[in-house]
């Protein structure tokens, strides 16, 4: 049982002191301040940010109240383009998880004939490796056993054969959960031996909110705009040197296919940076949750996994390696289901345990959660009565996002003042914008980051909500904005007319130009 | 060695990695790159070079945290039940775990009504289903329509659903006799875990003699010692009286408080009422002395009330921390700063594998709330699967509702199982000479002390373990019962215990309660 710091440690007098005549203080005047103020607040909690749900959001959020109370704009609803929330945004889920699920959740409905026998099996067999057979027991804190076993054998198919060790094998709560949980353990040391984490830039904001909480440091590591927002090894390098003046670079993480900026990464380039991590004693965090969103005919997912296998057993015997992925994103989108697993490779045994310990605070993901994973793990076979509805589900998800991709590029690329590398995966587009000398000055001036004032501005009317590349990082004085291209195909043409007019009559408006100027 | 598993080289390491794997070193196999590092070493004929997470570079404070619900003799008693399932011969068939609230794996039958919403929200198709009643396909209809798309695939915001915030809030209201509640002051939860720790995240600041100190009761559920270590948080234990039914003693508390403000800042009280492991139920007169006492001292108070439907003892009433607060008065209620915590897990619901739950935050500084929002945020939503669990659980079926009487029998049913269980543990194990316990007045545990000869505390010592860890390791081996020892929970030095869940069966219970009689009988004579 852990006790505080010993009295003679911190015990100067003067402290003492100084302590009482504060709580006298307190005492005197203030009899109503509070215990829990911002100035008693954790600073790590204040440091904290992530811009995906900023105050965009909720800017969006009043103004959707204040339609539904009948207040006019000049736009009949928000649409919310902040977020990968697939369903939110019309996607259907996959009738075969769903069915999987409402079996585990109410077996009654293993009786009734409108469920197909691949799914009762599916659902059966989780309930089986269910405390009680019930959805509604704890789980061990890795996750059921079961559904453990399927991801490694999904991940040895995936990788081809590749071995995959199901006790290496941990579901979350989402692969936030994940992440933040792997971060913790590696964050340690004081000042210049502090653990630095180098991510990338533009990055998915949980990253440098969760480094913030832990006090760790963040080191950027910049992604190559002008070539389709590729990693470029030798910036890994100078990020590496920079950083190692001032504390301890331990952790690398990669985000492929890319969030925000939708590159899939190259095998050679995924090579170089375990490489670049190997030969710099870096632990890897990859965070694979986009694997199945890859759009670009020529490019083609790779899992850090299989590369490092590839590169021979001196790597894949030595290379600690943390890969995420969840069931928020891919063909399912099931996000509020909170699903996801981690694999971990490599790990001081001695570590796992702490790990195994840490999770098990927390008791358990949600056993929902991880009966959806299961399903995408393990899903319909060739032989399945369910196979072909499943997979005609799937590829029209695939589909769609595909000419998603290639139409936003499209549209935004037409536009004067807006760039837009290609959406070869994940499920976003992260255009630079160009933003008149004029309107950066008002925004300096209303103490708002260029880009959040362009945003706030086509929030107000438009209706359509995107975040603020500053929220994600960017080179400095390049501005640019995060929308997922997750709208139906109807409303996404719609939305990419309206940001388009917008974009003009902005330039214009803090231009003064004429159109044909421009 | 799974990690070498399949490359054909895996019988010539097996030595190298045994040899290293505790010391944190990981295999190199020659490396043929140039640039090998200057850390790398020699053993056995093999090369190491140090791994980047190893017990020496990872956070501190992960390491001191502990969390014994879970601990090692967890960890054996998942291994006897391997051993078991491989045909090994023990003098038991199963291993019962008695070490944990999880009612559903004892047998505890989910209510229908919950699940039949829930398959309905999970799967629209079945709303046309004749088979599922009308008052359940509406509370399916209202969920989905407060979700993203109709769908619980959908992010919720990460307050939770608005509209079951606002069922809540009505909810609490009732409860506690018409008191308001404002939807906005509820957040809802990933079981109510996730909540405490948020809220514990908040509170902690300072360095040295300001660092933030938590007072938490002892014995404790040890989720705030976990969360505390982690934070890197001080914590002030104050003990419970266990002479007197574990109650709380304000005494006790101006005493811990006093001696911690030598070293710490304390900022915090954390409450368990109904008691978790120790199955108190606290009195509203004693309710009221802590919140004077919180509000004298300026504490913020955390009451984890998750087992509020969990009272059996005639005579005992659970009075929400909430509702004393605003009957004291506006001295009080507009003062005192409050978080109280519910969950799905518990109660006569059990459905801890929906991870759902809420806390309540009242006099809340409203720029701290913005930041827990921001907080929350980061983690995107709570599962919606147990939010909408949630929903079901504060809006139940009404007496004019075709699933009513159903529901109302599935409560009474589990509540009455769970009262009856909890006084026949009481009897049993007070007859048993060595074992004394406290009458299970609420939750889901009896956490008896037992009395423990000094030889077996001795060997225990030889052995390097807690002698209660001992005495339970040694039930576990012999009986195949899981308990938990009551150094996991804390208790006064010189004392021992054990927590067991009443939650088996009745039949079961009887025969895991004979069976430590027996148990405790032989080690007695073994040991004296």
């Amino acid at each position: 049982m852990r006790v505080g710091p010993s009295v003679e440690k911190c015990g100067q007098m003067r402290f003492i002191t100084a302590e009482a005549k504060a709580s006298a203080g307190r005492l005197d005047g203030k009899m109503r301040e509070k215990t829990l103020t911002m100035d008693t607040l954790n600073p790590q909690v204040k440091a904290v940010e992530y811009a995906v749900r900023g105050p965009i959001v909720l800017k969006a959020g009043e103004i959707e109240r204040y339609l539904e109370e009948g207040g006019t704009k000049p736009f009949s609803e928000v649409i919310k383009a902040n977020i990968g929330d697939a369903h939110a945004m019309g996607q259907q889920p996959i009738t075969f998880l769903r069915q999987v699920v409402a079996l585990c959740t109410f077996p009654e409905l293993m009786d009734s004939p409108s469920f197909p026998e691949d799914a009762k099996w599916r659902a059966r067999r989780i309930l089986q490796g269910c405390g009680g057979h019930s959805l509604g027991s704890y789980s061990a804190s890795p996750g059921v056993e079961c559904i453990r076993k399927d991801i490694a054998a999904y991940i040895e198919q995936r990788d081809e054969g590749v071995p995959s060790d199901w006790e290496n094998i941990y579901l979350t709560t989402g692969a936030s959960d994940g992440i933040m949980t792997i971060l913790r353990l590696l964050v340690s040391g004081k000042d210049s031996s502090r653990t630095g984490v180098m991510i990338p830039i533009p990055q998915y904001p949980l990253y440098s909110a969760a480094i913030s909480e832990m006090d760790a440091v963040q080191v950027n590591y910049y992604l190559d705009e002008d070539n389709c927002w590729a990693l470029d090894i030798n910036e890994l390098h100078r990020a590496y040197q920079a950083a190692k003046q001032h504390c301890q670079p331990r952790v690398i993480c990669i985000i492929n296919p890319g969030n925000p900026t939708g590159q899939v990464q190259s095998k050679k380039c995924i090579e170089e940076v375990l490489h670049f991590a190997y030969e710099e004693n870096l632990f890897v965090m990859s965070d694979e949750v986009y694997q199945d969103n890859v759009y670009a005919p020529d490019c083609q997912f790779h899992s850090f996994k299989k590369v490092l296998y590839e590169m021979g057993p001196e790597y894949f015997s030595s290379v600690e390696l943390v890969s995420f992925h969840s069931t928020s994103k891919g063909y399912t989108g099931e996000c509020g289901f909170r699903g996801g697993y981690m694999e971990v490779i490599n790990m001081d045994p001695e570590v796992k345990a702490q790990l195994v310990k840490l999770l098990s605070v927390r008791l358990c993901p949600p056993l929902a959660g991880q009966a959806a994973m299961d399903v995408i793990v393990n899903p319909p076979q060739p032989e399945e009565h369910t196979f072909k509805q499943f997979h005609q589900e799937k590829s029209s998800v695939l589909g769609a996002l595909a000419e998603k991709a290639k139409l936003t590029e499209q549209i935004l690329n037409s536009v004067p003042g807006i760039k837009c590398n290609p959406v070869q995966g994940s499920m976003y587009a992260f255009p630079r914008i160009f933003i008149p000398p004029k309107a950066v000055e008002e925004a300096k001036a209303l103490g708002m980051q260029p880009d959040m004032l362009y945003c706030l501005r086509l929030l107000e009317e438009t209706g359509i909500c995107v975040v603020p590349g500053s929220g994600f990082g960017q080179k400095d004085r390049t501005y640019h904005f995060r929308m997922t291209i997750l709208p139906s195909i109807e409303k996404l043409n719609v939305l990419l007319g309206k940001v388009r007019d917008f974009h003009i009559s902005f330039l214009k408006e803090y231009s003064g130009l004429e159109w044909d100027e421009i | 060695m799974q990690t070498v598993k399949g490359i054909g080289v895996r019988a010539s390491l097996v030595c190298c990695e045994a040899g290293a794997a505790g010391r944190g070193f990981r295999l190199v196999l020659k490396p043929s790159l140039s640039g090998i590092h200057g850390d790398t070493m020699t053993e056995n004929g093999c090369e190491y070079r140090d791994r980047v997470l190893t017990m020496d570079t990872m956070n501190p404070n992960v390491k001191r945290v502990e969390y014994a619900v879970r601990g090692p003799i967890v960890q054996r008693a998942v291994q006897i039940e391997r051993e078991l399932k491989m045909g090994i011969k023990k003098p038991f068939t199963e291993v019962i775990k008695a070490n944990i609230g999880d009612c559903h794996a004892m047998g505890q039958k989910p209510i229908t009504f919950f699940r039949q919403v829930l398959a309905l929200c999970s799967y629209p198709d079945l709303l046309e289903d004749s088979k599922f009643p009308e008052d359940a396909k509406s509370r399916a209809r209202r969920i989905l329509q407060a979700c993203g798309g109709g769908s619980l695939g959908a992010y919720s915001t990460s307050q939770g659903i608005e509209m079951i915030r606002q069922d809540i809030a009505r909810y609490i209201e009732q409860r506690d006799g018409g008191i308001t509640c404002d939807p906005d002051n509820i957040y809802l939860s990933t079981g109510a875990s996730d909540a405490i720790v948020t809220m514990l995240k908040l509170l902690v600041s300072g360095e040295g003699m300001s660092r933030t100190g938590v007072m938490i009761s002892i014995p404790q559920y040890p989720l705030y010692s976990a969360a505390l270590a982690d934070l890197g948080a001080v914590q002030i234990s104050y003990y419970l009286d266990e002479d007197n039914c574990w109650s709380l003693d304000i005494s006790e508390l101006r005493h811990a408080l006093q001696e911690a403000k030598k070293h710490c800042s304390p900022r915090a009280l954390c409450i368990i009422n109904p008691g978790n492991p120790t199955g108190q139920v606290q009195s509203r007169q004693c309710i009221e002395d802590v919140i004077r006492f919180a509000a004298a001292e300026k504490l913020f108070l955390m009451a984890d009330e998750v087992y509020q439907d969990n009272v059996y003892a005639d005579g005992c009433k659970f009075h929400s921390f909430k509702k004393v607060l605003f009957e004291m008065g506006l001295e009080y209620s507009e003062k005192v700063e409050l978080a109280s915590f519910h969950s799905t897990s518990k109660c006569y619901m059990g459905e801890c594998g929906f991870r759902g739950g809420y806390m309540e935050v009242v006099n809340l500084d409203p720029e701290v709330k913005v930041q827990l929002t921001k907080l929350v945020s980061v983690r995107l939503c709570p599962p919606v699967p147990g939010q909408a669990l949630l929903d079901v659980v504060v809006n139940p079926p009404q007496p004019d509702e075709p699933s009513y009487d159903t529901f109302i029998k599935e409560r009474t049913d589990t509540l009455a199982t769970l009262a009856e269980k909890a006084s026949m543990t009481q009897e049993i194990l007070n007859q048993v000479p060595g074992i004394k316990c406290n009458p299970v007045q609420g939750a889901m545990y009896t956490f008896p002390r037992i009395h423990l000869p000094p030889k077996a505390i001795l060997e225990a010592k030889e052995k390097g373990q807690v002698p209660d860890m001992f005495y339970c390791m040694k039930l576990l081996e012999e009986t195949g019962i899981c308990l938990v020892p009551g150094s996991g929970f804390g208790q006064r030095d010189g004392t021992y215990h054990f927590r067991m869940t009443i939650l088996p069966p009745k039949e079961k219970l009887k025969i895991v309660l004979a069976k430590i009689k027996e148990f405790h009988q032989h080690f007695m004579e073994q040991y004296s």
